[in-house]
């Protein structure tokens, strides 16, 4: 009976090509199925707004995932109720095509509540139709989210029991809820009149999305004679006297009228504003002069640690990229996740003349420890004949190897004096940098440039490389 | 040449948009969401489309969405999530859709933890979901690869219509070093497959179904053939010290960064040692595995895992000599001197 019908929308194939069976004329839907109703509702819609050229179907999984079969429109088939994630995708991706959601209720209201949820919620603007028909029909009749209390179905051959399987969801009542959707409204098919508004609904609701009104929703009550075992007549009957007062039918929600229609509007930039939007365009030169340093201080792989504050992986970050303007090869590797919220940081840093293999450092050459904790758990990593740079203000105990070399540094209190305890960090690196010769001062004040974005803390952090860079000449002398 | 120093997951992104990738699909999970973070800070910024899903599930099926429009689409997870994907990860093989996937990998199983693990390899290189695919797989191991590798990913992905993936892990993703990158490539082809809400294009459909065995037979061997293909064009692999060497140690990711200092302090001890890394690990390096196993005396594979990688490294070497295997499990990262010193008991083990 439904085959018919179809026929006349021209967005409707006229010969089913995509069906394997050797009968092009029929659709695969039992006879009496409420499918077809919709489809043709459908289809009649795509032709008078124009708009098949433009239209992606998506089908779901369930009776209808052969949908493609028919409509002669852009179709996707999508997995099993990820219909409205698929549908937002590819509205995203094209945001003038005119993007269909069918679904079924195992579809829509089981395996796919979360995405039809949230669909809904974030407003896409797309076209849901959702066909209730109480039952799983494709895989022979099981149980549906919509079956109805004392429905019985294979899987609740003696009929559901609220108890074991909880009731019919409402999903149009559900979504009618969230504030985004602008139309939800729930039909039925039984009669003439009832099959009138339901097509009335399909074509508003694809109105609505070529309006660019935002999401909208029609849920149709529709017969399942085969799953019902039932006989079409018999299963309109039902839908009348059993569906409908446990799923009230009319329009849930229409706030078409107050909405604004979405404007997609996207930049198109040219190929260096890219580069430019993306920050991929270096912000400091390479090939910056290398010191003249011994031997001994070559290559570092350093260790840095202390409290979460102390600005550690910025000291760390600071000369790796002090490092990378020099030329040398570089790594920096953070502590991460968990570790971090102890509130004590560390990480790793390699400057090597050449590639950096392991960028892990677990026996440093140099450690930089600015609290006690970090100075007693690293302590014994070091290499021999390292170096052990610690801040002294705020570690009253002292280094106890005794085959490493170690540089103390009042950093905290050298902060204070400046005037801002968190540049001890700045202090501690430029200390290094001069007690070693690793780096010059020119490299540090450009490192420093990009480290630190903030103008109005630039100031006092050149002052605490100047400080910290005298004290690791002072040092050094010694 | 003027470089930026950045964490590898930034980069991925930032390749990403280089690669004319313009949208975004994702949930966020350690040690992934600087990528999520990044793309939403920049892929806007560019026009791009930038959406945090609701789950890994719905993630992977808009990439599936925006995949059938015929854009160059990214998602990135780690361990948990991947998991979810992977039904639609199959769709979009079965349905031939382009797209990037990126596994930060993390330790497990079940929540396991956030610490660096290798252990989604079989996950990731043998398939994942049901049904018979596989898709190329790029593991990185320094954050210019990173964006590198994320570039061609999406090459790739467009050649052959598959996803492709990004198999890292948490220290590589973390991990801040100089990148250089590329210029942005400006065009974007249109596919005569994908589904742009035209005239021209309305008559594609894109589906993984074909009810009739011979004719889902049929698709299955054309998958097959390209999976060949992707054998004989697309074997990626680094060779360190190789040439000479008798003893061959492989590893992938940032394993294969600690195996790189491990050689060079074996080979000042004067042991001949080198580092073969494949790139590729679908496709692997299986003709250079055969080819060397003729000639060396044994492969060494680390893993931070029970021990995946190695089983490919075994079908390659195919008995042609010894294969020894050390890994870690748990996010517990190998340190050199114990790889060293492993090294060392296995070269002086007689066979
Ligand atoms: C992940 C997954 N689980 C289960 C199935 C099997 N399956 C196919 S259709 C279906 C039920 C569909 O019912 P409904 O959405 O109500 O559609 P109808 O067939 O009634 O139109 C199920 C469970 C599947 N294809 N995929
Ligand atoms: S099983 Fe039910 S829903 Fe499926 S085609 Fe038949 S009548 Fe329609």
């Amino acid at each position: 009976m439904a085959e018919k019908v179809l026929k006349k929308a021209a967005s409707f194939y006229d010969s089913y090509f995509r069906n394997p069976s050797p009968d092009k004329k029929m659709t695969h839907y039992c006879p009496g199925c409420g499918h077809g109703h919709i489809h043709k509702f459908i289809a009649e819609a795509l032709d008078d707004f124009e708009i098949a050229d433009n239209t992606i179907l998506i089908s779901p999984v369930g009776c209808s995932v052969f949908a493609y079969y028919y409509f002669d429109t852009g179709n996707i088939q999508a997995a099993h109720g990820r219909a409205p994630a698929v549908a937002t995708g590819i509205k995203r991706a094209h945001p003038n095509s005119i993007v269909i959601s069918y679904q079924g209720d195992g579809d829509l209201a089981a395996i796919g509540t979360s995405e039809i949820l949230h669909a809904a919620n974030r407003g896409e603007n797309i076209t849901v139709f959702f066909i209730n028909n109480a039952i799983y029909g494709m895989t022979g009749g099981q149980m549906a989210p919509t079956t109805l209390i004392d429905q019985r179905t294979t899987t609740t051959p003696t009929g559901r029991n609220a108890h074991n399987e909880g009731y019919p969801i409402k999903m149009s009542e559900l979504i009618s809820q969230l504030q985004a959707p602008v139309y939800v409204e729930r039909v039925t098919l039984y009669d003439n009149k009832q099959r009138a508004r339901a097509r009335t609904a399909v074509r508003k609701a694809i109105k609505n999305q070529v309006n660019n009104l935002g999401f909208s929703l029609v849920e149709v009550l529709s017969p399942c004679p085969s799953g019902w075992k039932m006989e079409p007549v018999d299963a309109m009957t039902w839908i009348k006297e059993v569906m409908v007062p446990q799923f009230p039918i009319g329009i849930y929600k229409d706030i078409t009228k107050e909405v604004q229609p979405y404007v997609y509007a996207k930049p198109n930039p040219t190929a260096a504003e890219i580069r430019e939007l993306i920050e991929v365009i270096p912000d400091t030169d390479t090939g910056f002069k290398r010191s003249v340093y011994p031997d001994q201080y070559r290559n570092p792989q350093i260790k840095i640690a202390g409290f979460g504050g102390q600005g550690v992986l910025l000291l760390g970050g600071a000369l790796a990229q002090a490092g990378m303007m020099e030329d040398y090869h570089v790594s920096w590797l953070p502590s991460y996740g968990p570790e971090m919220r102890g509130g004590t940081a560390n990480c790793h840093v390699n400057i090597r003349e050449i590639e950096v293999g392991s960028p892990m450092v677990s026996n440093p050459t140099v450690l930089i420890a600015m609290n006690r904790p970090s100075l007693e758990k690293f302590e014994n990593d070091v290499v021999e004949n390292g170096l052990i740079v610690f801040d002294q203000s705020l570690i009253d105990s002292y280094v106890k190897r005794k085959d490493v070399e170690v540089l103390p540094i009042p950093a905290t209190q050298m902060a204070d004096k400046l005037g801002n305890t968190r540049v001890a960090n700045m202090i501690t690196l430029a200390a290094y940098a001069a007690y070693t010769g690793i780096f010059g001062k020119e490299t540090l004040y450009t490192t420093l440039k990009t480290a630190i974005k903030k103008q109005r803390l630039l100031e006092i952090n050149q002052k605490a490389i100047d400080t910290g860079y005298e004290f690791g000449m002072e040092k050094k002398k010694k | 040449m003027a470089k930026l120093l950045i964490k590898g997951n930034d980069a991925i992104v930032r390749g990403a948009i280089l690669a004319g990738c313009r949208m975004y699909f994702g949930y966020p999970i350690t040690p992934a969401s600087e990528i999520a973070e990044a793309a939403a800070k920049y892929l806007p910024r560019v026009g791009g489309t930038f959406l945090q899903a609701e789950s890994e599930v719905a993630a992977i099926n808009m990439i599936y969405g925006a995949a059938s429009g015929g854009l160059r689409v990214l998602t990135a997870s780690s361990g948990p999530g991947m998991s979810l994907k992977q039904e639609g990860i199959s769709y979009a093989a079965g349905s031939e859709l382009p797209c990037v996937i990126i596994d930060i990998m993390r330790g497990g199983p079940g929540l396991g933890n956030i610490a660096p693990e290798q252990a989604d390899y079989n996950q990731i290189v043998k398939g994942g979901g049901h049904g018979n695919y596989k898709c190329p797989v790029l593991a990185p191991n320094s954050g210019q690869e990173m964006c590198d590798l994320t570039m061609l990913a999406f090459d790739l992905a467009d050649k052959y219509r598959t996803p492709v993936f990004i198999l890292a892990d948490g220290f590589t993703g973390q991990m801040m070093e100089p990148v250089d990158f590329k210029e942005p490539k400006m065009d974007s082809p249109r596919h005569d497959w994908a589904l742009y809400g035209d005239a021209e294009s309305k008559h594609n459909l894109i589906s993984s179904i074909a009810l009739d065995p011979d004719e889902l037979e049929e698709h299955n061997i054309k998958l097959q053939k390209k999976y060949a293909e992707i054998e004989k064009k697309e074997v990626l692999k680094e060779e360190f010290l190789v040439d000479d060497a008798e003893y061959i140690l492989m590893g992938y990711g940032i394993v294969s960064r600690i195996l790189r200092t491990v050689v060079e302090n074996l080979r000042e001890e004067g042991i001949k040692i080198g580092l073969l890394r494949p790139i590729t690990l679908f496709p692997f390096p299986n003709g250079r595995i055969a080819e060397l196993s003729q000639k060396v005396k044994k492969f060494l594979v680390v893993e931070m895992s029970n021990g995946q990688m190695v089983q490919d490294v075994r079908l390659a070497v195919n008995g042609k000599c010894p294969v020894d295997f050390y890994g870690r499990m748990g996010g517990v990262v190998p340190s050199m001197n114990e790889i060293s010193e492993k090294a060392k008991r296995w070269i002086s083990e007689k066979n």
